[in-house]
């Protein structure tokens, strides 16, 4: 008895141990391609096989990022930009979501407005850009419009179909309580639409991305964006560089952040 | 000893009205249960039997014919009534307390009294150390056993029962069902119960109904006399009697 068990711990040991040289295998072979992709990169400017003025460099991208730095200037696009995305991403799906309760309250309003969501959702919403310059005007309104508009509408589409797809019996279980329609939704349609909510929160944080990026095209004087279009614009290949790589790290830990979210409210499904 | 009838339904009839058609679930059915009664309603697939449920418990009304719930006629949800559906329906968000407090605070009776109320519920039937557990971590069981805990909660008189076991395992469903009858004859609680399996429907009730196919109507009524006179209904299972009328029942679902 005592020797069976002592074998099977052996083997779960080595099984535990090959799964974690693997997760090892794994990180070094994602770090080697990095390392070599900034390696023959930098290198391949330096021996001419690439010009730097058009790929830039990641020596230059430091130096780039570092100058922005010196002057203060980096946190303050960062910021600007930072801040216009959690706004959008926060009212779209607050806006959506609301707007979604007022269908699943009035399913007249929800069956009268549905043609109206289809055309609207297939729309590009960026094709509205310039519409939403000349009403709000030339500045950070419009951005954060922008972004509104873009996760708005796919907000409202999957809260209101997570919404109905709740358990009629739970709903039945209220109603023989005498719930009103208030407590219905209140008690069940809304926790149990928790896990919709934050996907669709995760989903908007990409789209709010999208929405601030496009609007920092159009309108801005700040603002990761502005200094992509900015840097194009002048040919400093070095800072729109570096500003996409700015970008890609604060939209990789928001999304992290989201991810953590997610699983911390889980907690109650069992997992 | 009669006791009084506390569900009286009088020729009730319901049809489901659709765009491709009508539906005719429920024809002129008249069925009256007693106070402490346990009863169930067995009969074909489809045939009404929920209709007849959410009928009783308010929730539709009917094309025709009437209800009375303790004398009163039912024209919506009524805190009389106790409705127990077949999968636990458990809410995964709340703790089991909060689960079986749930119907106190829809009524706006939750305080003290009526929290430690619910408490002593759960202590008494053997789901004290779970009170702030999560229903995921609850075995399909001891979630049915509060599933009907959160309906006695808010004391009704009856309790309606929509297939309470189905969804469990042969084996659990055996003591649950076991525990449930426990429980609801402890409360005093009058009980109708619809369910596709003939044996539980033996082992658990005082009386039988059998419905026709749809759209139903009553067929049949059986006073189940067991002369092992227990109220477990796996000891119930054991009666010589339970051969014959499970061959009863059996031959009346048969027939087309
Ligand atoms: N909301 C509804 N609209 C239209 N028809 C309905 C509706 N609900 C039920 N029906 C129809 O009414 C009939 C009776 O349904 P009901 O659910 O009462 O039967 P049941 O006896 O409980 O069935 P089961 O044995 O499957 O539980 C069925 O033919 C069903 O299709
Ligand atoms: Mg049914």
């Amino acid at each position: 008895m005592k020797e069976e068990t002592r074998l099977v711990s052996m083997e779960h040991l080595k099984f535990i141990r090959a799964v974690r040289m693997e997760n090892y295998r794994v990180l070094v072979a994602r770090l080697t391609i990095l390392f070599f992709f900034i390696l023959s990169w930098e290198l391949a400017g330096r021996f001419g096989l690439i010009d730097p003025f058009i790929t830039s460099q990641p020596s230059r991208i430091l130096k780039t990022l570092i100058n922005l730095y010196r002057e203060g200037q980096l946190f303050h696009h960062i910021l600007i930009t930072v801040v216009e995305n959690i706004i959008g991403f926060v009212s779209g799906t607050l806006l959506g979501t609301l707007i979604a309760v007022a269908l699943w309250w009035s399913s007249f309003l929800s069956r009268v407005l549905d043609p109206y969501l289809v055309v609207l959702n297939a729309l590009p919403k960026i094709a509205l850009g310039p519409i939403l310059i000349v009403w709000i005007g030339n500045g950070p309104p419009s951005i954060v419009a922008m972004a509104i508009l873009i996760s708005v509408i796919v907000t409202i589409l999957t809260v209101y179909s997570g919404f109905v797809q709740v358990d009629e019996e739970k709903i039945k279980i209220l109603k023989t309580f005498g719930a009103t329609k208030y407590q219905i939704l209140q008690k069940v349609i809304l926790p149990a639409s928790v896990p919709t909510i934050v996907s669709a929160l995760k989903i908007n944080v990409g789209l709010s991305w999208v929405g601030v990026i496009v609007g920092e095209f159009l309108v801005s004087k700040a603002g990761l964006g502005y200094l992509i279009v900015y840097g194009g614009q002048v040919f400093k290949l070095d800072l729109v560089m570096a500003s996409v790589i700015i970008l890609a790290a604060a939209a990789a830990l928001m999304y992290q952040g989201m991810v953590c979210l997610e699983k911390s409210l889980s907690r109650w499904q069992g997992n | 000893m009669e006791s009084r009838v506390i569900v009286d339904v009088r020729n009730l009839t319901m049809k489901y009205h659709t765009l491709a058609g009508e539906t005719a679930a429920l024809n002129n059915l008249s069925l009256q249960v007693r106070e402490g009664e346990f009863v169930s309603i067995i009969g074909p697939s489809g045939c009404g039997k929920s209709t007849l449920l959410s009928l009783i418990c308010g929730l539709l009304s009917p094309s025709g014919g009437n209800i009375l719930v303790d004398g009163e006629t039912v024209q919506g949800p009524n805190p009389k009534i106790g409705y127990m559906p077949q999968r636990d329906q458990l809410f995964p968000w709340r703790n089991i307390l909060m689960n079986v407090t749930l119907g106190l605070e829809v009524q706006n009776k939750l305080n003290e009294k009526t929290r430690s109320n619910a408490k002593d519920l759960l202590v008494k039937y053997g789901l004290g150390d779970f009170l702030y557990h999560y229903p995921a971590q609850l075995s399909g069981g001891m979630r049915q056993r509060v599933a009907l805990i959160r309906t006695l909660a808010i004391d009704p008189e009856i309790l309606i029962l929509d297939e309470p076991f189905s969804a469990l395992d042969y084996q659990t469903r055996l003591s649950v069902s076991d525990e449930v009858k426990r429980i609801i004859n402890n409360e005093k609680k009058t009980t109708i119960l619809v369910t596709h399996d003939i044996a539980e429907a033996i082992s658990i009730s005082d009386r039988i109904v059998v419905l026709t196919k749809r759209p139903a109507d009553i067929k049949n009524i059986h006073d189940i006399a067991l002369s092992c006179d227990d109220i477990s209904p796996i000891r119930r299972r054991e009666c010589p009697e339970f051969r014959h009328y499970f061959n009863l029942l059996w031959k009346e679902l048969e027939v087309k």
